[in-house]
């Protein structure tokens, strides 16, 4: 039985149509773009091919916005740190309790080394209160260096109002950054009708290859670059550019495009079947997030009484790759911050499952896994000092009460 | 993904003994639904030979915990409470091939689970002693707590002083930066890396071997000189000394050579041991390398 790839928010296949634009990158067309020969003036065309597909990805108004990095990460941290750097006046960061590692463990080393962090926390839904975010504008304001909040959530999907909380820091003057990654090419996106400054994207999320990121720096923001060297990116990136990925990212970005709207529909409703299917089948669980507002492609769902792990290693037995909301399998003990944010239970936080999906999945797909999960769940409810027969024990929390250890 | 035996694989699609025990007599419920794994230990004891009939688990965690309790249970099943209460963590993650260093707690909460069941069987009150912090080595598994602990207890100043005394850090040394965090929160600085330098300590082979003056590195080193100086000696008998392990008192070599298996060799680490006792100023026993593998 062919395996199935339900884990898109942490990474995605490249498209077999970015490798085969990508190949001639390595072999004949391996000049460098900065070259004056004809080796590199070509691959300097195919750069600037990709920089406009990423342009249109992004509704940004010049190409000469998109700025290629490394990856999602390095876009992070290039944004914040140009901030703090080009304003060293302003000295508090403005972000939110559930954005990725690679904002917040950047803002937990600047808070040591004397920076200021607000982070705004959410609702059971995962939402921000913009009415709390509006009075930290108004008293911080100029000691602000820049906002940064996450475009949609990885582990839930929950989508943030960007374009409002950017309207809002503009009018204090203040620069709004977003971290992108799970958002681009999944949902409309038009840079120029918002006061966005900065974006950070992640090629591997939207079926471009890995090592390959972009950070959107809308003209005439204040930068500072992270590396300096060469010329590259107008400067504001030194390092000889990855040609042959940026090639793959400008050809991932126009299928994303393409596929907009199935992605919006299609792969929305294969979602929803999922989701609808598995909660029918299985007591005691629940759907994690803004239902109403959030990515098409991602389902969080919380099986009470059982640990992540133990369910992703029998689904992955049966070939299904899902991902596990509690941070278990990524070497930390306590479950996803994103889920304590939220207020969700530890006996629910530590059972959460992402299922996560992107066009190819299948409807044929869909129907195997909600086959899949109830008997796994069921099996580790068994093994579970919280479950007896076909429920929870009576007062789960006082029935069984662990010494701490 | 974690790098799983193949025996906790096993032991987690097959768990031995899992679900609720009928007439247990000893229940010991331990962990933190917090750091997501918790564990009921269910035995039946015979009241009249102390001995483990059945055992049964019911555990909520991930997929090391869940083989860690069905390894527990086989481990200890037909043992007196006596020799079950000798099983340590160590047994557990060896029974089962192994654990990776993050999952090491599991075993923990495995052995911590046994002392609440047989404290409840006795009718006494089990309390937990230790506190877990976060992994900061990963390649001994050493954390936070583990850490803080042994910078307060020996007033510990550096880097390579806490890798000295903890081993944390002593691999991959990629946790050194978080060491040098938790030696900031405990001391309110980083204090430079090289050692200060000590007056060496007053002559004193005499006085009663109370704590040694020297640090563990030091100590390490002054081991070293020492065996040093004796080398040449045995090497003209075509024989030759190495340094093995320093476990407080015991200190582990390796003859090698004509002194391997030479009549001689009992006289001969009592002779490095006499040196050692002079060099260090405090009773110390210099054993073979073969003991260790049987402590």
């Amino acid at each position: 039985m062919n395996p199935i790839y339900m884990d898109n928010n942490a990474t995605t296949a490249c498209d077999p149509a970015v490798v085969q634009a990508m190949l001639p990158f390595f072999t004949e067309q391996f000049g460098n773009a900065s070259s004056i020969h004809s080796f590199g003036a070509q691959v300097g065309k195919a750069l600037k091919e990709a920089r406009g597909r990423v342009q249109t990805l992004l509704g940004a108004a010049h190409d000469s916005e998109i700025v290629f990095t490394s990856c999602g990460t390095e876009s992070d941290s290039t944004a914040i740190l140009s901030a703090i750097k080009a304003q060293p006046e302003r000295r508090t960061i403005i972000t939110t309790v559930v954005e990725h590692p690679a904002i917040l463990t950047l803002c937990d080393q600047l808070e040591k080394e004397g920076y200021v962090v607000h982070k705004l926390m959410v609702n059971k839904k995962g939402r921000v209160d913009l009415d709390e975010y509006k009075s930290l504008l108004g008293q911080f304001g100029d000691r602000v260096a820049i906002v940064s909040v996450m475009w949609a959530n990885n582990e839930t999907g929950t989508i943030f109002p960007v374009e409002e909380m950017a309207e809002m820091a503009h009018e204090k003057g203040i620069m709004f950054h977003t971290d992108a990654v799970q958002a681009v090419g999944k949902l409309p996106i038009d840079l120029k009708s918002t006061k966005i400054d900065m974006l950070s994207l992640s090629g591997h999320k939207l079926h471009a290859p890995k090592g390959i990121g972009v950070l959107y720096v809308r003209r005439n923001t204040r930068f500072r670059p992270l590396l300096r060297g060469g010329h590259q990116e107008r400067g504001r990136r030194a390092g000889t550019e990855n040609s042959a990925s940026i090639v793959g990212l400008g050809v991932a970005c126009k299928l994303a495009m393409q596929h907009m709207e199935a992605e919006n529909t299609v792969v929305k409703r294969l979602r929803d079947r999922l989701e609808r299917g598995i909660l029918a089948k299985v007591p005691n669980a629940f759907v994690n997030g803004d239902t109403l507002y959030r990515l098409p492609n991602t389902a969080s769902i919380a099986f009470e009484y059982v640990e992540g792990e133990g369910i992703l290693l029998m689904l992955n037995k049966q070939g299904i790759a899902a991902s596990s909301g509690s941070a278990c399998t990524s070497g930390s003990l306590e479950p996803s911050h994103v889920m304590r944010a939220m207020g969700i239970p530890y006996t629910a936080a530590h059972g959460t499952i992402r299922f996560s999906l992107s066009r190819y999945n299948t409807e044929e797909e869909v129907d195997r896994v909600i086959a899949a999960v109830p008997p796994v769940i069921a099996q580790l409810r068994k093994l579970s000092p919280y479950w007896s027969g076909e429920g929870p024990v009576p007062n789960p929390e006082q029935a069984f009460r662990p010494e701490y250890a | 993904m974690w790098d799983y035996s193949e025996k906790v694989r096993e032991h987690f699609f097959n768990p031995r003994n899992s679900g609720p025990l009928e007439n247990a007599n000893g229940t010991g419920d331990v962990g933190s639904i917090k750091c997501g794994d918790a564990l009921r230990l269910m035995l039946k004891v015979n009241p009249e030979t102390e001995v483990i009939e059945d055992a049964h688990f019911q555990t909520f965690g991930c997929g090391s915990a869940i083989a860690s309790s069905s390894a527990l249970t086989e481990i200890i099943k037909g043992k007196t409470l006596d020799d079950a209460l000798k099983v340590s963590n160590q047994d557990i993650a060896d029974y089962l091939d192994g654990l990776p260093p993050e999952k090491m707690h599991c075993s923990v909460m495995g052995r911590e689970a046994l002392q609440a069941a047989v404290a409840n069987y006795r009718g006494e009150v089990w309390s937990d002693d230790h506190e877990e912090g976060d992994l900061v080595c990963k390649c001994f598994a050493i954390d936070a707590v583990m850490i803080e602990d042994t910078i307060r207890a020996n007033g510990l100043k550096t880097r390579e002083e806490v890798t000295n005394y903890t081993k944390a850090g002593g691999g991959c040394s990629a946790c050194h930066e978080k060491i040098e965090d938790v030696l900031i929160a405990v001391n309110g600085r980083l204090y430079s890396s090289e050692p200060k330098p000590k007056k060496a300590p007053a002559h004193l082979p005499n006085e009663s071997p109370v704590k040694p003056q020297l640090t563990n590195y030091q100590r390490i080193r002054k081991i070293e000189d020492t065996l040093e100086a004796i080398r040449p000696m045995l090497q003209r008998d075509h024989g030759d000394v190495t340094l093995i392990e320093v476990d407080g008192k015991k200190i582990y070599v390796a003859l090698s050579g004509a002194c391997q298996g030479c009549q001689m060799e009992a006289a001969t680490l009592g002779g490095i041991q006499h040196k050692l006792v002079e060099a260090l100023g405090e009773l110390v026993q210099v054993l073979p390398v073969g003991a260790m593998a049987n402590h």
